[in-house]
Formats: structure tokens, C-alpha cells, sequence
């Protein structure tokens, strides 16, 4: 089990979801990823994929700027 | 023993796609939706940007579908193979720089290349005969299948009993007399269909899904081209377009002054790429200067950005230069009236 980052900061939706979804085809179950972001439109966007794809999101901390959002890879 | 048929459906996020993604779900099928990014996307950016938006609920209407259909979606980075759709469409643009027919093509191409490396059987769209003036008309429907491809596994089932029965109609992997005959603008019987299937909360009904459609949109990177003689982009350029008034002064330089401060702070982002400007003793936008600039093109642009700051009405007004080298100073300015704008100046 692996625990990855990815960043996406300064990246507009859907490019983050993009990524996560690639960075995700990489893992395998019970891995964890952070993903850290800056627009909001991540905090509807990552979870609704997650939820799309059966993965689970375990975290979501919103900073004043900053975003990060974790998820537990499911296979 | 019958085999279950899986097809891959274009998911813009709008009305139509979700209906016909439903109706062969409803058939039986397997579906999975694809959805691709080619960096002129209304979805998502500019509401992040702008902090009016902001407010507003947000989400990626192509992923609200899918949730709502049960199905996967995958979203596809196209944006550099996108450009040569854009560049050098072959069937040319619609009203504005919009290659729809296209880009239609493309689409379905890549919807094709996916469906043959995830073993599927065929591609379904929302499109409807008759809807879209350049890329929905009868006789460029067959145009898409052929140059995409694709051919007889490309079916519409918005429209389908209007055409010849597709591979998927003639193996009876669905059932042709559940499909429809829908036609021309009117989007009543897409509505009928939506709420027979209890769907009530969609995305505006056919909207543009680009900003190629866009009149404004389409001015400003017509203008790109010609300031830089060539046709070309890369993604910053064209979100960039999307962002702030743009004013071209001089046929050499233009500038880009942030609206509000959603837009201020996205373009703080950009701020080590270009010459940028903003206002000491008022309120002001960040400007960014797109461009070669001699010194003279640097005080217009100063007196542009005091222009569009709180001190337009002063004497005065101390504008901080940070030129792309990192070297930074102020100059003291008098505002641009708004006379001596000439209208031509905005893009
Ligand atoms: S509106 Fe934009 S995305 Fe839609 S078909 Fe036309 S060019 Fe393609």
C-alpha cells in the first residue's frame, strides 16, 4: 500500500480531475492519494468522481487557499 | 446465450447526450460515457475564475450525468490534438470560429479508438437531425460516421428511426422501435422524454458546449492570430481568453485587465509570464501586457490601468511595473480619460 501527492494547485476543472483519474489508473487498491488543489470546483468535482468510479474519499481539509483532498483507491 | 453489448457514450453534460446515453441504458446495454477536454470548454473554468460565480452552485455538469445515470466517465485530455480541428478545419467554421462538423468528427474518432482498446461494441451520441445549423443537418450526420470511422457502429438514438438502421439496430443488439425520430430545434420532445424518465434537474437545455461559439470568444483569438502572425495556441493562451476585458492600444502589445478579484487572483498566476501592472495608492485590477513594449507602450499601458482603478478620476495615480526580467518600478500617472479610449482599442 502506497500513500502518493498529487499537486494540482493552480489547475482549473476539470484538469484536476484529469489528473487524478490518471494518477489513479496507477495505483492499486487500499492506495491512498492527496490530492492537493486550489479551485473549488474540486471539492464537487473529486468526490462525484470518486463516487462515479467506487472510490473512497476518506478527507477533505480546505485551508484559505489551499484544498486537499484524500482518497482511498478501490480496485 | 445473448452477450451483453457495451457502448461508450459521448457525455457533454447537456440534455441530449444524457437522453440517449439513458435510452440504450434502458435497453439493456452497458454504458460507459466519455467526455473530452479540449481547453475552449465552458465546463468549469470561468466560474472558478469569476468570484460572482462562485456563488453559484458549481459542478462538472458531464460528471453530474454520469452520477445520475449509474455509469463511469472518463474524461480525455485532448487539448493538443485538438488544434489541428481548430486551425485547419475542413469543412470550415460556423458563425464564429466554431468548427463543429469537425469537431464532431474528432470526437467520435476518439470515441472509436477507445472503444476498440476497452473491447466495446458501439458509440452513441445525442445528436438530433436538424438541431445544429452546420454539424446536425441530414446530410452531415453521415459525414461524422464516415470521417470518424466509425460508420454503422455509431448510433443516434435521439434520432435514429430517421436514418438507416446502424449495426447495433441490425443485430439487434438494441431495439430499433424504442428508439426516436426527434428532429429540428424544437427541444419539446426532449423534455417529454426527460421527464417520462424522471430526470427534471438538467443543464441548460442546447447550450453552446464551447466558447468557440462564443462571438466575443472568438474575436479575441482571431485578434492572437493576427497580432502574432500565425495560427497557433497553447493552453494558456486560450484560457486567457477567457479571463478580463483584453484592449489592444498598439498592433504590437495588448493588455489584460482583470474584472473583479477572482479574476485578479487568477491571473496573479500568470504574473512571471508577462509585463504587469497595478495601482499603488487605489484600488486596481492587475493588467497584464501581452506583447513587445517600448517605453511610451509602458505608460499607456500604466495609464490604461489606472484607467480602470478607483483613482480614474485623479490627477495622479502611482502604477508598480514588474517587467518579466523581475526589474520593478512605479510610475506616476495620469489616468486615460475615457475619451481617449477608442472603442477599436477593446477586442
Ligand atoms: S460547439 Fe464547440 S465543442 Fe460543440 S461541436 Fe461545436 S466546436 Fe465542438
Amino acid at each position: 500500500m502506497t500513500h502518493e501527492v498529487l499537486d494540482v494547485r493552480g489547475q482549473l476543472c476539470p484538469i484536476p480531475v484529469i489528473r487524478t483519474q490518471n494518477k489513479v489508473k496507477t495505483l492499486q487498491g487500499g492506495d491512498i492519494l492527496d490530492i492537493l488543489c486550489t479551485d473549488p470546483g474540486t471539492l464537487s468535482d473529486i468526490p462525484a468522481w470518486c463516487r462515479i468510479h467506487g472510490h473512497k474519499l476518506i478527507n477533505t481539509q480546505q485551508g484559505d487557499d489551499e484544498i486537499t483532498i484524500t482518497i482511498e483507491v478501490t480496485d | 446465450m445473448n452477450q451483453q453489448r457495451k457502448a461508450i457514450a459521448l457525455i457533454s453534460g447537456g440534455l441530449d447526450s444524457m437522453l440517449a446515453a439513458k435510452v440504450i441504458l434502458e435497453q439493456g446495454v452497458h454504458v460507459e460515457g466519455i467526455n473530452f477536454y479540449t481547453g475552449f470548454c465552458v465546463e468549469g473554468h470561468t466560474h472558478a475564475i469569476r468570484e460572482r460565480d462562485r456563488r453559484r452552485p458549481k459542478r462538472n455538469n458531464a460528471l453530474w450525468v454520469a452520477e445520475q445515470l449509474g455509469i463511469k466517465l472518463a474524461i480525455i485530455d485532448v487539448i493538443d490534438e485538438y488544434k489541428e480541428v481548430v486551425l485547419n478545419p475542413k469543412h470550415g467554421y460556423g458563425v464564429n470560429m466554431n468548427p463543429c462538423l469537425d469537431c464532431k468528427g474528432f470526437m467520435v474518432k476518439k470515441a472509436l479508438q477507445w472503444m476498440q482498446a476497452n473491447s466495446f461494441d458501439f458509440i452513441i451520441t445525442g445528436e438530433v437531425v436538424g438541431q445544429r445549423p452546420m454539424s446536425q443537418r441530414s446530410n452531415t450526420m453521415p459525414i461524422v460516421a464516415k470521417e470518424s470511422g466509425a460508420g454503422d457502429r455509431l448510433l443516434r438514438p435521439l434520432c435514429a428511426k430517421l436514418m438507416p438502421p446502424t449495426l447495433p439496430e441490425r443485430e439487434a443488439w438494441v431495439t430499433r422501435a424504442h428508439l426516436h425520430e426527434f428532429n429540428g430545434r424544437s427541444r419539446k420532445p426532449q423534455m417529454a422524454l426527460a421527464e417520462q424518465f424522471g430526470i427534471t434537474n438538467y443543464a441548460q437545455p442546447a447550450g453552446g458546449c464551447c466558447f468557440l461559439t462564443n462571438e466575443s470568444y472568438s474575436q479575441k483569438l482571431a485578434d492572437l492570430w493576427q497580432a502574432r502572425k500565425t495560427r497557433d495556441y497553447e493552453l494558456d493562451d486560450i484560457m486567457l481568453l477567457k479571463v478580463g476585458r483584453h484592449l489592444r492600444p498598439r498592433p504590437h502589445f495588448k493588455i489584460i485587465v482583470g474584472r473583479e478579484a477572482g479574476e485578479n487572483k487568477y491571473l496573479e498566476g500568470y504574473r512571471h509570464q508577462f509585463t504587469h501592472f497595478r495601482t499603488v495608492n487605489y484600488t486596481g485590477p492587475l493588467v497584464l501586457l501581452d506583447g513587445k513594449a517600448d517605453e511610451n507602450d509602458v505608460e499607456l499601458a500604466a495609464r490604461l490601468t489606472a484607467r480602470f482603478s478607483q483613482g480614474k478620476n485623479s490627477e495622479s495615480v502611482h502604477v508598480l511595473v514588474e517587467e518579466k526580467s523581475g526589474t520593478s518600478y512605479t510610475l506616476d500617472v495620469r489616468p486615460l480619460h475615457q475619451d481617449e479610449i477608442p472603442k477599436e482599442w477593446y477586442i
